[in-house]
Order: structure tokens, then C-alpha cells, then sequence
């Protein structure tokens, strides 16, 4: 491999050729601070704080763009380059609204901390009339927030939206100081082919995009002595809520949340696991029926409701491939408002359900019309993880000293096969764990489906279940998912079973979780997640006792009636820009729903 | 229908061509969008979101190009353009009094088109003619030394 060897304020350093000045300086411990630039995703010198000195260079280089070159001299932190950056951050600011004791992103901001390293003790110039006014937010999605007044024109988001997901909903609209990052035609989130994924928001590093608050109705719910209050918990929520509170992501922190959400006052603390559970046993018996009786195949996971929006968009011919199991969240809402009331005896129009999500999406998914199966909306108020933080700082808990508590019955109950689900390839493995018992009727020689794991975009494996070798394929980020669909559509998938995540990482990197999520970050709730479910006593969902009792008490069997009407769904042709002619109005098409 | 022919078709030949020529291909969306503008006087909605579907580009970056360049139009244009110069020297020489006039008896803001399609109103930075400051061209017709007088005269030649 050639290299280069440059001097970095005074320091030596060798560095692969086609680095640039970024990469140097970081290997010899020089952070040069950046505020556009995301590694693999956004490198485009439009910011200018990471400007340096280059010896013979007329002006000052962006170092995120700038390559080495043998011999080089940098300064990255002389007197020029301090002036520099300090007017670039006072420009930025200056048309941007001095609000930040208000702002959801209020002691989390790029720009706020930005401004605090570098120094900078006033901002000279403020513009009388700022671009963009409170008239220009968009508030049209259930799920995210859009307020250009403080967007700083970074493309952090737009980069997100096309590199990884592929689909690019928002743009740079307009020029100059006119300029918007927007969807088109002055529409809003909710009117485009946003999938309500989120990674936007994630990469924010302003408060420009961010998750829609529905902490005021979890409030307000939890303050009316009429209503019965239930909170569900999304496996990746435990091994990243704890980061709000300064601990290392990755923390496994179930029982201090179950104890968190009983000091905040919900009536019901039970857990989404248990449903990640019933999903296994609908979802599997659903896949050996279909591998049994030549249902349609590759069969393709529908927990992800970000990826279900985007197939209904982009591929909505091959919606026939999805599992028709309703995604763990909303199985849960479907039970607490028949299975759960019943058992208790409360009146469904009295019980509030809320849940606890990693996802932005969860919202979009959760007032989806037909997802109403208990008679009434199954699932009221979903926040992510950010939300719930912000709720308990609001009540001072003391994480630390929290103690760990066990969730209510008696849908609180769950094994190491629902954790995972947490993480990209989670699914499939938990899947794969009860399939191959149900049909072997043996024991799975290692439960550890390990080729599956991890954060590599598509991962494949092939496993012996009796006389059949089942083909399955892994994919998390809707650029990843493409490449899967294009091979159905082109006829040349031989899959039997496909497990597809939205997010990158899974649900642990889902557009509510706690901001930073990066890389690092994913590895380690990565790692949480698995470390979850070595500890679980029971880690195959066809073998927790609370599943075998709800379909003893309540449910039948698999994909019996009872099992369709609450736990199955349908989905929508939607089309990209507009509704794709010669498709039915739902998929399966003859569903009773 | 022959010579009276009021419609679309012999442009939609061409758009069609276009996009048989560049389907899936991005690199040709200045050329298709050029040839909108060109064949319908603005960038009609439908035919941009056909553009996004035919070329494989994102909508949001067609309208991102749209919005970005003064050569593009997202609305329909008057049936005559008049541009009024706003550089430095017709500025000077008064040209506002004369913007002003021309948004009075239009009815509309600069950069805007008249309810019924008479005319489109843009300003614009220097002409390159200085010495006859301030100028205005209809159509491309120049008309110099304009005053806010003039201005009434000078429209009610374009029906």
C-alpha cells in the first residue's frame, strides 16, 4: 500500500495515499472539529469548520475533502484558522433562532457545543429577517418534525436519506440565503416517499429535524385517574436508554427501565418481547406452511414499519412476499385491548396503550388505519426512546440508583429469541430456533446462528432443517433491502426466508434512539443485545410458558381465526410519487379485515 | 386539425423521444428538463414527476434543479415576457419608479405572471446597455429610457 508522509502542526505522520487531512490528523490525536461531515456518508467541504492551514495553498483547505500529499505541511490550529471558524460559526448562527433553552436538542446540539469548544462569545451578526419563519415548519408526518429556521444547510440528512436508505424524500430547494432542505413542491414529510425512518433526525446536528414529541399525551394520560395506563418496551430500547444517562452504550438495563416507567406511573409495565415471541410462533408457522403447501417465496419479515412503508412505495408487486404477522408492537396493542382487558376486566375504551420504540416509524405505523383490530386504535401513543428520557429527567430519576425491577403479567414474560430481534439479523435467528424444532422435533444442535449477526449490509446463510436446506438472506438499510428485491423481481432470489431491517444496525440504530448513534455506538447496543440473551433462562420463544397460556386461554392455535384477526395484517400498494396502476387496493387482497 | 392544431403533440413527440433516449439515465436531466421549459413555457408537475420516474432521479433533486435555476419555471408564463433591468445604472436612472408602475397596472409582483397569461414580469441585472438606461425589453423588444409615464403605453401593445 503506498503511503505519504506529511507534517500535521509539527508532527510527522504517515498515512495512506487518497487520505485526507481529517484522517491524518486523527491518527496522531488531532480532532479537527467538523460539523458537515459524516464518515462514508458526507464528505462535501460545505461547512468550512474544518478548514486548515496548507503550506503554499492561497486560502484555507477543508480538511474532510482535502487529500495528503507527500511532504505537506498543515497547521490546524493557527490564528488564522481559529478566526476562521469562529466567523463561520457566527455567519451560520446568524440566521439561525437564538432559542436554544427550548429547543428539544438543548444541551445535545452540534452547533451549541460547536460554539462552546471554539470559544465564541458573541455573534456580530444578526439578520433583521431570517430566512425561514415558525409558518415554515412542517408538522404534516405523525412521526418526524421538520424546522428549517434552524437547519444549517449541512445535507447531513439528505446524504442519510440517499447514501443509506436510497430513497432521498428531501433535497436542497431554492438558492442563497432562500435556500430550504425540503421535499418537493412545498410538500410536507407525510405527502412524500419519506419512510418515517428517522436516520435524518439521528444525524441532525441541529434541532432542524427531530421526532415528534408525544410526551404531553403520555402526561395527560397518566394524570387522569379514569384511564388505565399500559406501557409496552421494544427489545432495543433496554441496551440504549441508559446512554441518556450517561451510561456506555450497549448498558443491558431492562430492569431499571420496568423500574423507571412504575415510578413515571403507568399502571402496566409489560414488554414488546412477549409479542416478538408470539411473532415467532405466527410468523414460523406461517413460513413452514408456505415452504409446505408452495406459498410464495422468498417469505420477507414485517416488523420494520420504516421498510414496510418503503416496500409499499417502491415494490409494492412484490408485497405478496411479506409475512402478513403484524409487526410486535402492534400485536401487542391488538391483546391489551381484547386478551389483556378481558383478563383484568377493564373496559377497552378506558385502557391507554403506549409504547416504547426506538423507531420514528412506530408512530406512522401506529395510526395506520387498519391496524384497529381490538375495535379501537390497538396502540395510542408510541414515543421512542429520546421521549422517555425526557420524561424521566423531568422527574429527576436517579438511574444509577435505580433498582431492577421484573415486568407485570401477564404479557411481560419473554425469551432471548425476542431480545434479539433488537438487532439486524435478530429475527431471523429466533425464527430459525423455533422452526428448526417444530419441523425436526429435535433440539437445535447451537442456537447461535452466528453468520447472520453483525453489521455487514447483506449476510446469507444456508441451514439443514431435516431433508431441506433452508436458504436465508439478511439485509438492514433500505440500500441493502434494494439489492434483495431487485433479485426477486429479476427472478434470480432462491431464498426461502428474508429478514429485512430499515435501520442500519436494526432497531438499536432506529431513528429514536438516543443521539449519538453512530457505528460505535450500533456495535455496541450490538453487543448488549446478545449479551441480553445469553443471560435469558429461556432463549426459544416456542418454549415461554406465558405464549403457550395466551394460546391456551385466548388465541387457539397458529394462524387460527382468532390468531388472523388480532395478530395478521395487510398491506398498501402505494407507489413512489403516485399510486401504481393495475394493483389490488390491499395485499393479501381476499383479507377479511 | 392541421394548422389550427392547439394542442401538445408534436412537443410530446419530442419529450417522448427524450425520454426513450434517456431512460435511467441521470446525467440527461438538465437536457429533459430544458425541453419542457421549452416546449410548455414552465415545468408542469406531471411532467416532472415523469421525468423522476423515466430518468431514475429522485423527485426531490428534479425540483431541487427546478428551483435552482432562473431558466426554469414552475409556473405557466404570460404570453409576453417583460423583463425590467435592475443593474446598478438603471437602478440609478429610476428604474424602480418603473417597476413600480408595472406592478400597479399588472396586478402582480415582480417574478410573477398575470391572471390571465398576458404577461410574465421578471427583473433582471443589467442588459449590457447601459447608456440607454433604464431599460426594459417586452419579448425581447427593447425599450429604452423607460419612465413610470411610459409604462401603459408600452403594454397596451401586447394583447
Amino acid at each position: 500500500m503506498a503511503t505519504v508522509t506529511l507534517t500535521i502542526d509539527n508532527i510527522k505522520v504517515e498515512v495512506e495515499q487518497g487520505s485526507t487531512i481529517l484522517e491524518a490528523a486523527k491518527k496522531i490525536g488531532i480532532n479537527i472539529p467538523t460539523l458537515c461531515y459524516m464518515k462514508d456518508i458526507n464528505a462535501i467541504g460545505a461547512c468550512r469548520i474544518c478548514v486548515v492551514e496548507v503550506q503554499g495553498a492561497r486560502a484555507l483547505q477543508a480538511a474532510c475533502v482535502t487529500p495528503v500529499a507527500e511532504g505537506m505541511v498543515v497547521k490546524t490550529n493557527s490564528a488564522a484558522v481559529r478566526a476562521s471558524r469562529k466567523m463561520t460559526l457566527e455567519l451560520i448562527q446568524s440566521n439561525h433562532p437564538q432559542e436554544c433553552n427550548t429547543c428539544l436538542r438543548n444541551n445535545n446540539c452540534e452547533l451549541q457545543s460547536l460554539s462552546e469548544a471554539m470559544g465564541l462569545k458573541e455573534i456580530r451578526f444578526v439578520r433583521p429577517a431570517q430566512s425561514h419563519s415558525k409558518d415554515d415548519i412542517d408538522n404534516s408526518s405523525p412521526s418526524i418534525v421538520r424546522d428549517p429556521r434552524k437547519c444549517i444547510l449541512c445535507r447531513r440528512c439528505v446524504a442519510v436519506c440517499e447514501k443509506v436508505q436510497g430513497v432521498k424524500c428531501i433535497s436542497a430547494v431554492n438558492r442563497g440565503f432562500e435556500t430550504i432542505v425540503a421535499p418537493p413542491f412545498n410538500q410536507g414529510l407525510m405527502d412524500v416517499n419519506c419512510t418515517m425512518c428517522g436516520q435524518c433526525s439521528l444525524v441532525c446536528p441541529t434541532g432542524a429535524i427531530t421526532e415528534v414529541d408525544d410526551t404531553d399525551k403520555v402526561w395527560q394520560a397518566l394524570d387522569d385517574p379514569n384511564k388505565h395506563v399500559v406501557v409496552q418496551t421494544a427489545p432495543a430500547v433496554r441496551v440504549a436508554i441508559a446512554e441518556e444517562f450517561g451510561m456506555e452504550p450497549g448498558t443491558v438495563s431492562t430492569g431499571k427501565l420496568v423500574a423507571a416507567l412504575r415510578r413515571l406511573g403507568f399502571d402496566s409495565v409489560m414488554d414488546t418481547d412477549f409479542t416478538a415471541d408470539l411473532t415467532i410462533i405466527e410468523e414460523g408457522n406461517e413460513f413452514i406452511k408456505r415452504v409446505t403447501e408452495g406459498g410464495v417465496l422468498p417469505m420477507i419479515t414485517s416488523c420494520s414499519p420504516g421498510w414496510i412503508k418503503y416496500i409499499e412505495m417502491y415494490y409494492p408487486d412484490l408485497l405478496a412476499h411479506l409475512s402478513t404477522c403484524k409487526s410486535p408492537q402492534q400485536m401487542f396493542g391488538a391483546l391489551v385491548k381484547t386478551f389483556y382487558a378481558e383478563k383484568k376486566g377493564i373496559d377497552p375504551a378506558n385502557i391507554v396503550s403506549v409504547s416504547i420504540m426506538p423507531c420514528t416509524a412506530k408512530k406512522f405505523e401506529a395510526q395506520r388505519d387498519e391496524l384497529k383490530d381490538s375495535g379501537y386504535q390497538d396502540v395510542d401513543v408510541v414515543l421512542t426512546t429520546r421521549e422517555l428520557a425526557r420524561m424521566l429527567r423531568e422527574i429527576g430519576i436517579d438511574w444509577e440508583n435505580l433498582p431492577e425491577e421484573d415486568y407485570d403479567a401477564p404479557m411481560g414474560l419473554s425469551t432471548g429469541a425476542a431480545v434479539i430481534f433488537g438487532a439486524t439479523g435478530g429475527v431471523m435467528e429466533a425464527a430459525v430456533r423455533t422452526v428448526y424444532e417444530v419441523i425436526t422435533k429435535e433440539p437445535m444442535p447451537d442456537i447461535n446462528l452466528t453468520p447472520v449477526r453483525g453489521m455487514e449490509g447483506i449476510k446469507e446463510a444456508t441451514l439443514k432443517v431435516g431433508d431441506l436446506d433452508v436458504k436465508v438472506a439478511v439485509a438492514h438499510t433500505l440500500g441493502n433491502a434494494r439489492k434483495l428485491l431487485d433479485k426477486i423481481r429479476a427472478g434470480e432470489a432462491d431464498y426461502h426466508f428474508i429478514e429485512i431491517m430499515c435501520c442500519p444496525g436494526g432497531c438499536i440504530g432506529g431513528g429514536g434512539q438516543p443521539i449519538p448513534t453512530n457505528l460505535e455506538v450500533r456495535l455496541k447496543r450490538i453487543g448488549g443485545i446478545y449479551k441480553a440473551d445469553e443471560a435469558m433462562p429461556i432463549r426459544k420463544s416456542h418454549e415461554n410458558p406465558a405464549i403457550k397460556a395466551i394460546y391456551e386461554e385466548f388465541l387457539g392455535e397458529p394462524l387460527g381465526e382468532k390468531s388472523h384477526k388480532l395478530l395478521h395484517t395487510y398491506y398498501v400498494p402505494r407507489g413512489v410519487y403516485r399510486k401504481p396502476e393495475g394493483l389490488p387496493d390491499k395485499v393479501p387482497s381476499g383479507d377479511h379485515h | 386539425m392541421g394548422a389550427e392544431c392547439k394542442c401538445h403533440c408534436e412537443q410530446d413527440n419530442k419529450l417522448d423521444a427524450l425520454f426513450a433516449q434517456y431512460k435511467g439515465n441521470p446525467n440527461g436531466l438538465i437536457v429533459v428538463m430544458a425541453a419542457i421549459q421549452e416546449t410548455h413555457g414552465y415545468l408542469p408537475k406531471d411532467l416532472l414527476i415523469k421525468t423522476a420516474e423515466e430518468l431514475g432521479v429522485p423527485l426531490s433533486d428534479v425540483y431541487g434543479v427546478a428551483t435552482f435555476y432562473a431558466a426554469f419555471s414552475l409556473r405557466p408564463r404570460g404570453r409576453h415576457t417583460v423583463n425590467l433591468c435592475l443593474g446598478t445604472a438603471c437602478y440609478v436612472k429610476g428604474a424602480p419608479e418603473v417597476q413600480a408602475m408595472l406592478e400597479k397596472e399588472m396586478g402582480i409582483k415582480a417574478g410573477n405572471t398575470t391572471e390571465d397569461r398576458r404577461f410574465s414580469l421578471d427583473l433582471v441585472r443589467c442588459l449590457g446597455a447601459c447608456g440607454i438606461a433604464p431599460v426594459m425589453t417586452v419579448n425581447g423588444e427593447v425599450y429604452p429610457r423607460m419612465t413610470a409615464e411610459k409604462v401603459a403605453e408600452v403594454l397596451a401593445k401586447y394583447e
